[in-house]
């Protein structure tokens, strides 16, 4: 399922407009530790998390990731739009928890099976 | 194989700059991208270098990545000016980190640098002198 697709069917708000909201989403990894998302996340993956910082870009380009949520109502630091920006990294933020946004992509067919 | 048939390029490394943390790690990996590399071997190589990357920027003062590619393996050597580690097989153990608690709060030090840089590459040497500096040398099999 596309990005795009998520978006209409699950309220959250784009923070990068000029990123591509079109990629397709393969699956989910949840994890506030970088290291643990280098390690298990998978190309595809739509990465929930609670870091604002722009760290988190480096991770998702370098994991091929087809964008990170923030939950709980986080919002993205500055620089963390500007770098998301450059690199074409879609960012959203979500007012629901990770659980409760969980069972929102479950719904749609998003799994988190390795 | 002979030298001359090596591809080298090195890459700087700043220590506590996390404006740019991560950037030799992507330009190494769009590199390998470009030759056609396998997959897996991109991954693997992306999560090593990501992890030797960032052990430089959260505790050196400065550092170099250099990514030596022939017919056979890729090399990435990793060699920081900066603390050093005192204990190697201490660090080398999941879940050790001397990261600082901003560190964690931003989701780094959680102890899996050294090892994820073990599982993923096909050979890993750590070599380190107290107060001098660290040298991660690892290599991937082609």
């Amino acid at each position: 399922m596309k990005l795009n697709h998520i978006i209409e069917k699950i309220p959250m708000r784009v923070q990068t407009p000029a990123s591509n909201l079109s990629v397709e989403v393969t699956g989910g990894y949840i994890s506030d530790l970088l290291s643990d998302v280098m390690a298990h996340a998978k190309k595809g993956d739509v990465w929930i998390t609670l870091q604002i910082h722009q760290n988190t870009v480096a991770v998702a380009t370098l994991k091929e990731l087809a964008g990170i949520i923030l939950i709980n109502g986080k919002q993205p630091a500055p620089e963390t739009i500007k770098k998301a920006e450059e690199e074409g990294v879609p960012i959203l933020t979500s007012e629901s928890t990770a659980f409760e946004l969980i069972c929102e992509l479950c719904k749609l067919g998003i799994s988190g099976s390795r | 194989m002979a030298a001359d048939n090596t591809f080298i390029q090195e890459y700087s490394i700043k220590g506590w700059d996390f404006t740019r943390a991560g950037e030799a790690s992507c330009e190494i990996k769009n590199i390998l991208k470009q030759i056609g590399v396998s997959q897996d071997v991109i991954r693997r190589v992306a999560i090593a270098s990501y992890e030797a990357e960032m052990n430089v920027v959260m505790y050196a003062r400065q550092g170099t990545m250099r990514c030596e590619i022939d017919t056979t393996k890729i090399k990435i050597t990793i060699e920081d000016e900066g603390p050093g580690i005192a204990d190697i097989d201490q660090a080398m153990q999941e879940g050790f980190s001397t990261a600082t608690p901003e560190m964690r709060e931003m989701g780094f030090g959680a102890g899996m640098g050294l090892p994820n840089i073990k599982r993923n590459s096909d050979g890993c040497e750590v070599t380190s002198v107290v107060g001098k500096g660290t040298k991660v040398a690892m290599s991937f099999n082609l």
